[in-house]
């Protein structure tokens, strides 16, 4: 042994007192401070940018739910509006939105001038202050109601986009002087109008119901279809993904045999989770609209596309959720003489069956946020008609989605469709929030230990 | 009779089927249920699935197999003088089945009788099937007419016998099982092998998920290179595609999307790694229960944050905010849209990703390697560096290989943040572009399935999918092997 | 099994190394340890005997304050070593846990090699100022473990490769390499086959010139056979404590000869 040399002395304070911290120590605790800060650093870097994430979408997009209103007493002149006098609806839609325009402006200069206001705007500035949609609205009530015709009628018209962005903050005098679709004279006009009463700002109902509109009427544009496409998407997961996942399960966890057949699967499976989704975008095209021939922009389409992605995470949602069963309720059932499979749904399912649900709603969440596959089965198409009902083969009528919708929204030029498409992310979040509350209150609320 | 109505009759003669079953199994044992081997609802379900599931098998096989043997045979009446290549045959034969379901369309709405329809003319049809709203692109030739009236003749005999085979089919099911229903048959062994059949069946859709993927990128993979070489492809610098109808030659090779890919990719990963990888040890090691309870959560949120939503923070908040703030001070460039916009973006996206695997991985080292560093008076940023992340690295790597999959497959993020212009460059404040923009431009608009420019979206697929497939395998693996370790 | 060492059991010196004064313990709202008062001497070896659960480990990891990783735990008392206390603001416990080395129940190197194991502690105390100071004090670290002469050629191979006897050899050797002056350890041999745990004994056997060291064991046989002296745990109570000859032959406490004659534990 070679003890004698090998006496090492203690460092730092000669001592060796526990009392006096040396300079190495001391180093090294700093050291230590300065790696659990790197670390409180990091965690605080990840939820400011969630933070800063949320404020950015909220600043911009809290506005679209509001949205600026002008009231109008429309006198409906019979003469014009129904020319052959017999208040046939078929015959009446002979007159097209041309007819009805004038009819509008002229009712806005009327109101504008009753209120005692007075503007040297022209005709034809006074009436790009309404929007566009206004008058397919006021044209689609009286279709809808010939009764009317020949009153005069208080209607409630959508501003156009500049003056609605006028009151939200995003257009100014400075802007409108630059702007060739408003100009600051009409600014003043609006402020006269708000000042009189005919022109105020409300929640925007028509937003989270209305369809889309076109590229140069931002103010009308709605998610109705959207909703309702993405709602249709959900129903199609939901009705093929919960009981492929849950059956694929069951025969992985209780029967599979372990063999190379099953490997397989179970490769595919923890595979198939880590594809990009876009590649099942490409699937859904070559598969579903090439070769099977379903058509496009269907919420069918979009919703097999998003089965094949969402069934990874409900089969293994599911698998845990089997495992943890304990064996002793499939032995007291096989105790009694029950088959394998009766043992499993009579017994094991039902008691699997919250964790289960739990996963399949935060596979539904994730469905319904997945943007990149529904491209390219075309559901980026611009659709104004509501889908049919389920049982009306409403699911094979073309329509878009929330997120996609949000896309669509991103690709047009005009500045208000920003505050659109932020506004669509909030109702995405909305619905995302919802669904997970509900996952975790499932979770919560029939959460069991064994 | 059309499939529908052929489903619906199936499922009604399963259901007779099964109450007949049930009353036979219970007469043959006089009417006490005890003494049957089954309970008497296997018995009824058995007869049912007898009848049904043979006749809906053979029926869907049928459905699939039927329009592929009549194209064959309907494609041999087209002369061949009429079209110049396979794409025009294509094309051509597209036409004959649009024609022939506008005919049936036609017929179905009482617009021309089927003796009319038969006797067609080609010249006044496309105006009389444009009525019915059937939409046929050119002037029909006779010889499509005479292919699609051809295939309106095959299809309905094919029906024809359909039908005939169909009922037979569950005719026969009925007879065989009807017959061998007794007190003694064990009904339920045989519907629980069903089941079992079933289940198994389900969870083949995994593999016929990814078959599906590989065949249909591979096949139309193999149909571009047909048309444009690989070679191209694969080395060429340059990303110029021609739009379809102005003729010239696209030049489509992929270095520069896979450079603008890996950029932002690596981009992303230099965010998500440190930040995701101290978040992890942070709050595996340091913070108190009531931080952890409340920043876990958190940093959860962002993973379940839908992607676009990450596209558009890129779009209206992170890409001007780099523009205005450094890049064009700096005179780095003038685009909202750049290499650095998207990868930051990504980056916070895989934070979360990043910091659960690890904190797993993190977790799974056993503590008994942390009491031997404290014991030997390591402190714990020590005992961090030095013992645990040394032990969960081949965990960490595998963590960080998925995350770049998840990088490098990543689509909304890039296509509102990266830009468009496909280049090789080094400045990360410039636009680039990647496989996956490219991916969803050339197949999302007119899309012409037999032009290059269509086609190559299907190679650019394949490609992403060989490289994000061998990062999962790989980081699959590594996971593995390092549990299994500690296991 | 060695007889000889009965005769040989003289207390060294009576040189108090650790004393502790009324210390207590509670996990929560458990109190795990109740007033226990020790005085332990240098250059012994003091076994901690009784049945599981009584809190010998517990007391053990308040000696280098090891029990500070658990955050529901919570120390009360006094402990001092060297007369000082221990559980003083001013103590770092990184440095005390130096001074104070702990072995424990299961073999734990490190994912590393051998060498980076011994070299491990040294290392980040500073103990060496260049690679050949680093070598000897690995090289006499592994001697005094009595594990040199199995390994000086594989310095480099992983420690986990070792079997179970080396690798606590190897744990006992990556304590010593910091030069502690008192030696914890937690049923050292409790993972061990009785080959492996004859070469430990025999190490703590020579240990004891150099440090103060403290075992706890649920074998009385292995107190009997290595401590000098032997403190009986019960429920968290330290019910007799002296020579181990005398607990073993002469127990005072009705407890203690309980539990040496097997009728609990």
């Amino acid at each position: 042994m070679t003890d004698a040399t090998a006496e090492t002395p203690r460092r730092g304070s000669g001592t060796g007192s526990l009392m006096v911290p040396d300079a190495r120590t001391a180093k090294r605790n700093a050291r230590e401070k300065r790696f659990r800060l790197y670390g409180l650093v990091a965690v605080c870097t990840g939820i400011l940018m969630l933070a800063l994430l949320l404020t950015s979408i909220l600043s911009a997009g809290l506005s679209a739910f509001r949205q600026t209103t002008i009231q109008v007493e429309v006198p409906l002149v019979a003469e014009r509006l129904d020319p052959e006098g017999n208040r046939d609806p078929a015959q009446m839609a002979k007159v097209t939105t041309f007819g009805y325009a004038p009819l509008l402006r002229d009712a806005l200069i009327g109101t504008i001038e009753s209120a005692g206001i007075e503007t040297e705007l022209d005709p034809r500035a006074i009436a790009d202050m309404v929007s566009d949609e206004s008058v397919a609205q006021l044209r689609a009530f009286v279709l809808a109601n010939p009764g009317v015709l020949g009153q005069t009628i208080p209607v409630e018209v959508l501003a156009s986009g500049r003056i609605d962005g006028f009151f939200k903050g995003r257009v100014t005098y400075q802007t409108a002087e630059l702007d060739k679709n408003i100009s600051p004279e009409q600014l003043q006009l609006a402020e006269a109008l708000q000042e009189a009463g005919l022109l105020a700002t409300g929640f925007n109902w028509r937003f989270i119901t209305a369809p889309d509109a076109s590229t140069t009427r931002p103010e009308a544009a709605g998610l109705g279809v959207a909703i309702l496409g993405s709602f249709y998407m959900m129903l199609v997961v939901l009705a093929l993904a919960l009981p492929i996942g849950v059956a694929a399960s069951i025969y992985l966890e209780e029967f599979a045999p372990q063999n190379k057949f099953t490997d397989l699967i179970e490769v595919n499976i923890s595979n198939l989770a880590a594809v990009p989704s876009i590649v099942f975008g490409i699937l859904g095209l070559a598969i579903f609209i090439n070769f099977a021939g379903l058509p496009q922009s269907a919420p069918i389409v979009g919703g097999l596309v998003l089965t094949l992605m969402t069934l990874p995470t409900i089969i293994i949602a599911t698998r845990a959720s089997l495992k943890s069963v304990p064996p002793s309720i499939r032995s007291a059932a096989l105790g009694l003489g029950a088959s394998r499979m009766q043992t499993v749904f009579h017994h094991v399912l039902p008691l699997a069956m919250p964790g289960i649900l739990t996963g399949t709603i935060i596979g539904l969440a994730q469905a319904l946020g997945e943007t990149a596959p529904l491209l390219l089965i075309g559901m980026v198409a611009f659709v104004r008609e509501y889908p049919g009902a389920p049982w009306e083969g409403g699911l094979f009528d073309p329509a878009t989605a929330l997120p996609v919708q949000v896309y669509n929204f991103t690709q047009r030029s005009d500045p208000a469709f920003v505050e659109r498409a932020s506004g669509a992310i909030i109702v995405l979040l909305i619905f995302l929030l919802i669904m997970n509350l509900a996952a975790i209150f499932l979770r919560r609320k029939f959460e069991r230990r064994w | 009779m059309s499939p529908f109505w052929l489903i619906l009759l199936v499922a009604a003669l399963a259901l007779v089927g099964a109450v007949l079953g049930r009353r036979k199994a219970m007469a043959s044992a006089g009417g006490d249920a005890r003494v049957l081997h089954s309970l008497p609802n296997y018995y009824g379900a058995n007869v049912a699935l007898f009848v049904a599931a043979p006749a809906l098998l053979v029926l869907a096989a049928w459905m699939v197999i039927q329009p592929l043997a009549l194209d064959g045979r309907v494609s041999a009446m087209i002369p061949e003088t009429a079209y110049e290549d396979a794409g025009a045959l294509n094309l051509l034969m597209a036409d004959v089945r649009r024609i022939a379901e506008g005919l049936d369309l036609a017929v179905e709405q009482g617009a021309l009788t089927a003796a009319e329809a038969r006797a067609a003319q080609a010249e006044d049809l496309r105006a009389r099937l444009a009525e019915i709203g059937v939409a046929v692109g050119a002037e029909i030739d006779p010889s499509t007419l005479v292919a699609a009236q051809g295939l309106r003749m095959l299809d309905a005999r094919a029906d024809l016998v359909r039908t005939v085979v169909i009922l037979a089919l569950a005719a026969a099911g009925f007879a065989f099982t009807y017959a061998r229903t007794n007190a003694s048959y064990r009904a339920r062994n045989s519907v629980e092998f069903a089941i079992l059949l079933l289940l198994i069946g389900a969870s083949t859709i995994a593999i016929l998920t990814t078959l599906g993927i590989v065949l249909s990128m591979l096949f139309e993979t193999l149909n571009f290179f047909r048309q444009y070489p690989a070679s191209e492809f694969f080395f060429s610098l340059t990303w110029d595609p021609s739009f379809s109808g102005r003729g010239g030659a696209s030049t489509l090779g992929i270095l520069p999307l896979l450079w603008g890919t890996l950029y932002i990719s690596i981009i992303a990963l230099i965010v998500s790694v440190p930040i995701g990888l101290f978040s992890a040890i942070y709050l595996s090691e340091y913070a108190g229960k009531r931080f952890r309870g409340f920043a876990k959560p958190l940093l959860e949120v962002l993973a379940g944050i839908p992607t676009i939503v990450y596209g558009l923070f890129a779009l209206i908040t992170v890409g001007p905010l780099l523009r205005d703030a450094i890049a064009s001070p700096l005179g780095l460039g003038n685009s909202a849209s750049s290499v650095m916009t998207a990868g930051l973006v990504m980056g916070i996206m895989l934070i979360p990703f990043v910091s659960s695997l690890s904190d797993d991985i993190i977790n799974a080292v056993p503590q008994a390697m942390r009491d031997g560093s404290y014991g030997l008076g390591a402190t714990q940023s020590e005992t961090i560096r030095q013992v645990i992340l040394p032990a969960a690295l081949p965990g960490i790597v595998g963590a960080i290989l998925l995350a770049a999959s998840r990088a490098i497959g990543e689509t909304m993020i890039v296509v509102l943040g990266a830009g468009a212009a496909a280049k090789i460059d080094v400045n990360p404040f410039e636009a680039m572009t990647t496989v996956t923009v490219k991916i969803v431009s050339q197949l999302t608009g007119d899309t012409d399935f037999s032009s290059p420019e269509t086609l190559v979206a299907f190679a650019l697929g394949l490609t992403l999918f060989v490289m994000t497939l061998g990062l999962n395998v790989l980081a699959l693996y590594i996971v593995r092997k390092y549990r299994e370790q500690y296991e | 099994m060695n007889d000889m060492r009965f005769t040989e059991r003289t207390v060294a010196t009576d040189e108090v190394k650790i004393a502790a004064k009324g210390v207590q313990v509670y996990y929560g709202d458990t109190h795990a340890i109740k007033d226990v008062t020790i005085d332990i001497a240098d250059k012994t070896v003091t076994a901690f005997i009784g049945p599981s659960g009584c809190g010998k480990s517990t007391f053990l990891r308040c000696i280098n304050r090891m029990n500070d990783t658990i955050p529901s735990a919570r120390v009360e008392g006094d402990i001092r070593i060297d007369g000082e206390d221990i559980y003083d603001k001013r103590v770092d416990p990184v440095q005390l846990r130096a001074k104070v080395g702990m072995v424990f129940q299961k073999p734990n190197p490190f994912p590393k090699s051998i060498y980076d194991n011994v070299s491990y502690g040294p290392k980040i105390h500073g103990l060496a100022r260049n690679k050949a100071e680093l070598d000897e004090i690995v090289e006499t670290s592994l001697r005094r473990a009595a594990l040199w002469d199995e390994v000086k050629d594989r310095l480099g191979a992983p420690g986990t490769g070792l079997s179970g006897g080396q690798q606590q050899r190897l744990c006992i050797a990556r304590a010593v390499a910091t030069s502690p002056e008192v030696l914890l350890m937690d049923e050292p041999c409790s993972a061990l086959d009785p080959i492996a745990t004859d070469q430990v004994e025999n190490l703590i056997h020579e240990l004891r010139e150099r440090y103060s060291v403290v075992i706890v064991t649920h074998s009385m046989s292995q107190a009997s056979r290595v401590s000098q002296r032997t403190a009986y745990f019960h429920l968290g109570e330290m019910v007799e404590y002296g020579d181990t000859g005398d607990i073993f032959t002469n127990p005072k406490d009705e407890r203690t000869e309980n539990y040496i004659t097997g009728r609990i534990g």
